[in-house]
């Protein structure tokens, strides 16, 4: 074949030149393909409209401000069966990201806590970890949900013969209830502690680089009690505003325990289930980020005299987060969006109370799902962006 | 492709005026014939007879109502209404296909044209009949939202369900009674809502919550099935009206009349002493309605896009009302229903149907 010469390259002059040019006709089938796309779209779009109209249902996004009508079993955010379809919205957006983020954070620790034990020179504690990864990891999450909610959390006392707590809690069938803190004048305290400890502790880590450049890898005495005081002191305003706090206890009324913070049996089974199903798949991405790490390394280390735990923390991790943050990102956005599945023990998420109840009461099946599908597009995104982000931080500067 | 888009889309392509006349006149064709064929028949009757079947959209699993029984059969009041309707399309019976529906799908099922028509115990009212473009057909069972509770809990009302859970299902009209009778009442409770049924009975029977609410038939059929039947019971208060009934798309209206008729000769048939036994012979009666109704010289069911014989058909295929409603909710079924609100206007009941003639 003929290689173009791009020399001898010049704009076609005649029609016919023009049809054999590969960059005009690069660039007419590529405006032929948007358009047939627009088309595509226009279509679909104005197809819909048109059917909603022939057949008399209500379309538009006004149903948003009128007057919901139904009750909602976990409200974070203020909500009545007064309030909007709006609100009842932002109810189950809020109650998926409270999910979402506690199942996060509690899969994450869960998750690398049994990597780590996977590689375990501990032969049972190696072996414990590699079950459970195993047993979890090849279960239908909605099964599992469903074990947790039905076959535990259904099974507990009635409330009348709840389960005591140490520290006055209850344990039933209708959740976890806690006692629940008011924190009047300890509360501005507690913050004004929680920032200093916040500013002493940048300020002590950024000693410690400038203590490390100069070559002291030792802790000085400053240093350590710096961070003694560090994680002392909130420690202690906690205290004193827990114990300067008023508190309010669960107690057994006529049907159920009132006065405390009560945390509902299909919120616990979620969290519960999503954790523990994700964190399995997140055990298995850090065992093969730590195995990712070239054996010289871990030898380098041994051969600097680090302990084990110093090599992990030290050597190992740090270079492993490079391989396991992109994995761990599909992790979060694929715990994200299980936290659908709350529509099945009937936690009021958002697929549950917005493209489950409102949807079923206003009938506006094409808006609602559109919204839902948005707003998972979103979260997802979001998530995406700030892993990125972070990945971005731990990758070596020179790659 | 509608009409309005492919004008638009034609209008985007064709630039000379000229151009823009013929089309217009070309459309304006295709329209008027368009008209013309919708106002002689009905696309959802010409549907389900090119498809030979009634595809008919039923409860999940609700005894008396629909639900299938031990050979697999559906039985109930709802799925006995959609047999009459396929007797009256086919003049049989038995070209029925359930397709069972939570209450969070009904009504998309109906709107997308997955089913034809809606027979599964759904309140008539208002905004369902506007915003949702169907049409309710008539009341097939009157019915009011009750409370289900513990015997052990002595419980004499409703309002001393104050502080309580609740459990009911989503998507329902019980769902928003519940929030207003407690609301104009001051009171509060917690919900506990799931999607189907069975797992809000779950629920209830695991003592997840203390009441259990729906319509006060619903809760007679499930309390048999709890494993402890004798230890619960339902209070008297009624705190709504549902009248429960069958539904179809809005726009097809030879459709909506037949579902509609059928309905009403299922009341008319009790009201004349037409039963499923003595229908042959009330063919030769010399009453003049029930000559009327059976078509002898009359071309009601032609009317409606069907056979003449379509009543004798719906009769011989579920009897009348007070049959179909014997046979499955009243003392010949296990949950021994009373007539109540339910019985013929002429027996101090709601049920009361316009002639037909």
């Amino acid at each position: 074949m003929r290689t173009p010469d791009l020399k001898r390259w010049r704009e076609p002059s005649t029609w016919k030149e023009a049809a054999y040019d590969p960059s005009v006709r690069a660039t007419v089938f590529q405006v032929l393909l948007a358009l047939a796309i627009a088309l595509l779209a226009y279509e679909i779009v104005s197809n819909t409209v048109e059917n909603l109209r022939k057949q008399n249902i209500a379309s538009g996004f006004g149903f948003l401000s009128e007057t919901a009508g139904f009750d909602i079993s976990q409200t974070p955010i203020p909500y009545t069966s007064k309030s909007t379809y709006g609100a009842a919205f932002l109810v189950g957006l809020t109650n998926t990201l409270i999910v979402a983020f506690i199942g996060i954070v509690l899969a994450t620790v869960l998750g690398f806590t049994i990597g780590i034990a996977r590689l375990s020179p501990n032969w049972l504690v190696a072996k414990l970890a590699l079950s459970y990864v195993e047993l979890v990891r090849n279960m239908p999450l909605l099964l599992q949900l469903l074990v947790w909610y039905v076959a535990v959390l259904r099974t507990l006392p009635s409330p009348q013969e709840a389960l005591a707590l140490p520290g006055g809690g209850f344990l039933d069938v209708r959740g976890l209830h806690l006692p629940r803190f008011t924190l009047d004048s300890g509360g501005a305290v507690l913050a004004a502690v929680l920032v200093l400890t916040v500013i002493g502790a940048w300020w002590l880590k950024r000693q410690a680089r400038i203590d490390r450049e100069a070559g002291r890898s030792a802790p000085t005495r400053t240093s350590r009690v710096g961070w003694a005081l560090v994680i002392a002191a909130p420690i202690v305003a906690l205290g004193i505003a827990f114990a300067a706090s008023s508190v309010t206890y669960p107690v057994l009324g006529r049907f159920n325990h009132e006065g405390g913070f009560s945390i509902e049996p299909e919120f616990l089974a979620l969290v519960i289930g999503l954790s523990t199903y994700t964190a399995a798949f997140i055990a298995e991405i850090v065992r093969a980020g730590l195995q990712g790490v070239p054996r010289g390394q871990r030898e380098a280390a041994a051969a600097l005299g680090l302990s084990r735990r110093q090599a992990l923390r030290l050597v190992i991790l740090p270079q492993s987060l490079r391989i396991i943050i992109p994995p761990l990102t599909n992790q979060y956005l694929n715990l994200t969006k299980n936290s659908s599945l709350a529509v099945a023990i009937g936690y009021p998420d958002l697929v549950s109370v917005f493209s489950g109840t409102v949807l079923n009461q206003t009938g506006q099946a094409v808006e609602v799902i559109l919204i839902t599908m948005a707003v998972y597009l979103a979260i997802s995104l979001a998530t995406a962006a700030f892993m990125n982000w972070f990945n971005m931080r731990t990758s070596w500067a020179e790659r | 492709m509608s009409i309005r888009a492919m004008m638009t889309a034609l209008r985007f392509f064709c630039g000379t005026a000229l151009q823009r006349v013929v089309l217009a006149s070309l459309l304006l064709g295709f329209a008027a014939t368009d008209a013309a064929l919708a106002q002689a028949s009905s696309p959802t009757l010409d549907t389900m007879r090119k498809r030979g079947i009634l595809n008919c959209g039923v409860n999940t699993g609700l005894a008396g109502f629909a639900a299938p029984d031990a050979r697999g059969r559906w039985t109930g009041i709802d799925a006995d209404f959609c047999r009459a309707v396929a007797a009256a399309v086919f003049g049989d019976g038995d070209k029925v296909r359930f397709v069972p529906l939570n209450a969070k799908e009904r009504f998309t099922a109906l709107q997308s044209g997955e089913v034809d028509m809606l027979s599964r115990n759904t309140t008539w009212t208002m905004s369902r009949d506007t915003s949702l473009g169907l049409n309710f057909a008539g009341v097939l069972f009157y019915d009011g939202q009750a409370f289900m509770v513990r015997k052990s809990q002595k419980l004499k009302s409703v309002d001393e369900l104050a502080g309580s859970s609740i459990c009911v299902q989503t998507g329902t009209t019980n769902e928003l009674n519940l929030a207003d009778y407690f609301e104009t009442r001051g009171l509060t409770y917690k919900p506990v809502v799931f999607e189907r049924l069975i797992e809000v009975l779950a629920a209830y029977q695991s003592n997840r919550c203390d009441a259990f609410t729906t319509d006060s038939s619903q809760l007679v059929a499930e309390r048999t099935r709890l494993a402890d039947p004798e230890n619960h019971e339902i209070l008297t208060d009624l705190i709504s009206k549902e009248p429960l009934g069958p539904l179809v798309r809005q726009g097809d209206a030879v459709w909506s009349n037949v579902v509609r008729w059928t309905l009403f000769l299922l009341i008319n048939a009790e009201e004349l002493g037409i039963t499923q036994e003595n229908v042959g012979e009330m063919r030769t009666s010399p009453n003049p309605e029930i000559r009327r109704i059976f078509g002898s010289g009359s071309t009601f069911g032609r009317a409606l896009g069907l056979k003449d014989d379509w009543a004798v058909s719906v009769i011989e295929t579920v009897g009348n009302y007070g049959e179909t409603f014997e046979r499955n909710l009243g003392q010949s079924s296990p949950l021994k229903i009373e007539r109540g609100r339910n019985a013929l206007w002429t027996k101090g009941g709601l049920m009361y149907a316009p002639p037909i003639r």
